[in-house]
């Protein structure tokens, strides 16, 4: 079995009350951190335990905590990342749903590593169950003493309070996160400044996912040295993976960094393969906005060896022949699925999105969804699929935030890969209709349009 | 877009005003537009949607300018700007939630509750509407209904109907 550092109590009944979570050894970390450690000491530990950000950027935590800016007399905050909704990503809602004094513990331990005396959570605004769950144990935190005035006695102060979004994908990018707290629309700003020297209500501010900051705990509670040991090489300790797709058993699963990828779909004790007996055709492996995949290339590397599930070898030989960790949302597609019907409802997904701040990402995502529209519906032209590939790299770079290399990567790594299945879907419109995805109710009068216009 | 004619009195009740005050006390002194959303959201719950009159009156609680409650009232897409069905049934379109079943799944609802994306039943109680990935995936098809976001997963035609069925009968 695997070691599970997250989820380990995940089944106990009542591990979501702060007593049982407790008797499981629950706010350990903040004891030790608050009583035998500094500021510094529980930076240092998160340094040595090269934990690198959850959220998708996999930026080594420890060292956006120590870029934190330090001016006397000014506030400094920590704000925990919690509006998950990159399509493919479900592990923090699972988090907060089941053991939410695992992330107010971490936040504890995190907000008095950067000195900040209030702490916000940003969740998405969808998650209302999730909110009311985290404050109600924000409340049994503060009752029991981890939370408010002089904690444990320490001199340290602490107040927490959970954010509601408003319904905005944008608002998972740091900048745009903080123009939300403040009330604002969710349009990312320019950086430099950073957060670190400049974030909300523009003091020093820490952006960190919801998995990075319970991460803390473990590392605290065992140092960072022995949370190094987990993983492979600069992929050290466990990770949230949320599978979804055509698995057997989609979920959320806790891996050590450098499981091989053929093992984590295949093997019983996680997805335990392909559903309904079907061949694996693709796979997104860290959220929708990294590049998609083909079966071979997913399970092995361009020179033959097991590609693994860990930062580097998922991103190995670039997006020629590689991908990204992302979120860790790992999509998985059967053999039966329509790549072409795929992109177009992540383009869509993309456009919608879209803050509209930047003309490259307003424009090409729309852009982008009407030809994928137009192909999956049978309209296309070969034309189109170079117009895409040339409009997907007008996008790429040309924005203020990544939402536009995030909707411009799936549709050029998808023609990278499938593009027989793009030209099929102009050569053949109607044999090439999405019927696979329910849409048998369409697809008759939309096969009787297409062959009437040709 | 917003209508002169939608412009009803609103009033806010003291237990509701009281909620509003509670969440201004999160934020540093000066900084209560940081309430802005949380507010909207209790608004929105109780009055069902966000009328022109109503974000005028968060405005003037807040202290801030009318069209900076417009401007994120419009921009984010929790935010009804017109009346709904009681139960706004939000259905994810994603990627993930489609390949198993989502979109054959709004058909359905379509077809079930005999109007289309965004409208209201004759009898005022459902709308419904395909919204953007609810961070779900694994357990699709998915659907949630406000304003307590109650979430429905592995969802299939039956399980619908009979979701239905129990809110006409509440």
């Amino acid at each position: 079995m695997a070691r599970k550092l997250l989820l380990e109590h995940i089944n106990v009944p009542g591990i979501n009350t702060l007593d049982v979570y407790r008797q499981k050894g629950g706010y350990r970390a903040v004891e030790k951190a608050l009583k035998t450690l500094t500021p510094d000491e529980v930076v240092e530990e998160v340094k040595k335990s090269g934990l690198r950000g959850r959220g998708g950027a996999g930026f080594p935590t420890g060292m956006k905590w120590s870029f934190l800016a330090k001016p006397e007399g000014v506030a400094r905050y920590l704000v925990c990342n919690a509006d998950e909704s990159e399509p493919g990503t479900f592990k923090d809602r699972y988090l907060m749903t089941y053991i939410p004094h695992a992330l107010i513990e971490g936040m504890i331990v995190s907000s008095f590593a950067l000195g900040a005396n209030t702490s916000y959570i940003y969740v998405r605004g969808e998650m209302m169950p999730q909110i009311r769950i985290l404050e109600r144990a924000i409340a049994e935190a503060k009752n029991a003493g981890f939370l408010g005035k002089n904690i444990l006695g320490s001199g340290y102060d602490l107040e927490l309070y959970v954010q509601p979004g408003g319904g905005a994908y944008i608002c998972g990018e740091e900048t745009a996160l903080l123009e939300s707290l403040e009330g604002k629309r969710g349009n990312p700003r320019i950086k430099p400044p950073f957060p670190a020297i400049a974030g909300l209500y523009g003091c020093p501010t820490v952006v960190n996912n919801v998995e990075s900051i319970a991460a803390v705990v473990p590392i605290i509670n065992d140092g960072g040295d022995e949370y190094a040991k987990i993983g492979i090489g600069r992929s050290t300790g466990t990770k949230l993976i949320s599978a979804s797709g055509n698995l057997v058993r989609p979920g959320v699963y806790e891996i050590e960094l450098g499981l091989p990828v053929e093992e984590f779909i295949y093997s019983d004790e996680w997805c335990g393969g392909i559903a309904n007996g079907k061949r694996l055709k693709a796979t997104v492996a860290g959220g929708s906005s990294v590049p998609v995949l083909p079966a071979n290339l997913t399970l092995k590397l361009a020179n033959g060896d097991p590609r693994l599930m860990s930062y580097e070898s998922l991103s190995e030989g670039g997006f020629a022949t590689g991908t990204m960790m992302g979120s860790g949302g790992f999509i998985a597609f059967d053999e039966d699925q329509c790549i072409v019907r795929n992109t177009w409802n992540f383009s869509r997904f993309y456009h919608h999105e879209s803050c509209g701040q930047c003309s490259p990402c307003r424009e090409g995502t729309g852009w982008m969804e009407k030809v994928l529209h137009r192909l999956e519906y049978g309209h296309g032209k070969m034309s189109d699929i170079d117009l895409l590939v040339d409009v997907s790299k007008k996008i790429e770079g040309n924005t203020i935030c990544p939402l536009g290399d995030a909707a411009a990567w799936p549709v050029a790594s998808a023609i990278r890969h499938f593009r027989d299945e793009f030209e099929w879907h102009v050569n053949e419109p109607v044999k090439s209709l999405s019927t696979n995805y329910g849409l048998a109710n369409y697809a008759e009068p939309i096969a009787k349009a297409v062959t009437a216009e040709n | 877009m917003l209508k002169v004619e939608e412009q009803q009195p609103v009033e806010f009740s003291s237990a509701l005003i009281e909620k509003f005050d509670e969440i201004v006390r999160r934020y540093p002194e000066g900084k209560q537009k940081s309430a802005l959303l949380p507010i909207l959201h209790l608004v929105q719950a109780e009055l069902g949607w966000l009328s022109a009159a109503a974000m005028d009156k968060v405005a003037a609680y807040l202290d801030i300018q009318d069209i900076e409650v417009y401007e994120v009232a419009s921009f984010y897409s929790m935010y009804f700007l017109k009346p709904q069905g009681k139960y706004v049934l939000e259905v994810c379109r994603t990627g993930p939630c489609c390949l198993v079943g989502a979109e054959k799944l709004m058909g359905h609802i379509e077809d079930k509750l005999g109007v289309k994306e965004n409208e209201v039943t004759a009898d005022g109680l459902f709308s419904w509407r395909g919204v953007e990935c609810l961070a779900a995936c694994g357990y699709g098809p998915v659907l949630q209904i406000g304003p307590e976001y109650t979430f429905y997963e592995n969802l299939n035609e039956q399980k619908v109907d009979e979701l239905i069925e129990d809110l006409r009968k509440k």
